[in-house]
């Protein structure tokens, strides 16, 4: 069961582990929201080592702004880039 | 911005020049070894996954990785993983290797 539906805000968990991960560097620590709930798919950081990724695990489209992610971005300030992320990334994040 | 905690396979967002646009052909080992993968792979076999293929190309090291070219990268993973799993054993594959070497040394010597 999804933890997160469309709109919520999400933080990117700042983790560097060695192994197989599907994370891009660039997102982790960035803040952005919910676009889909994609599906549960079994865990890639498992499957690169053989076993069988179980229990699957839900993997969002998060909506990024360009602006929040790039320090010295200057396209259009409405820009927004879409990441696939697995839930065990993500955190909450509330508005302030 | 600091790239504390990047791993070297990681571009994403780094600068990388110009982006290529013309096209290239693949020499027919190429082709074998997509083939190979996709043979691997497939539902029949489910021999390596695609991401044991990555994790394998990620842990070739920074200047492998850097040096090789895609399908090179793609081939020493199979290879990798094969080991790893006992598919194949490193003394089958060094007989085998020296058996294909020796043959194309005789094949060029009647050139």
């Amino acid at each position: 069961m999804a933890r997160f539906a469309p709109g919520d805000n999400v933080t990117v968990r700042r983790a560097f582990p060695p192994g197989h991960v599907r994370t891009p560097y660039y997102i982790r620590g960035k803040t952005g929201s919910i676009a889909h709930v994609l599906d549960s798919f079994a865990n890639p950081e498992e499957l690169a080592f053989g076993r069988d990724g179980l229990p699957k695990r839900p993997l969002y489209r998060v909506r990024f702004a360009q602006s929040r992610v790039w320090a010295d971005y200057s396209g259009p300030a409405g820009d927004t880039i879409d990441v696939e992320l697995y839930e065990h990334w993500l955190e909450s994040e509330e508005i302030t | 911005m600091s790239d504390a905690g990047r791993m070297h396979h990681d571009m994403g967002g780094r600068d990388a020049g110009p982006v290529d646009q013309g096209g290239h052909s693949h020499p027919e080992w190429e082709k074998r070894v997509d083939a190979l993968m996709m043979l691997l792979s497939n539902n029949k076999r489910r021999l390596i996954g695609v991401d044991e293929l990555r994790r394998g190309i990620e842990e070739l090291g920074a200047e492998n990785y850097s040096k090789m070219t895609y399908y090179e990268r793609w081939v020493s993973s199979i290879t990798h993983n094969l080991l790893e799993k006992g598919i194949i054993s490193s003394d089958e594959l060094g007989r085998k290797m020296a058996e294909v070497e020796d043959a194309a040394r005789a094949g060029g010597e009647k050139d």
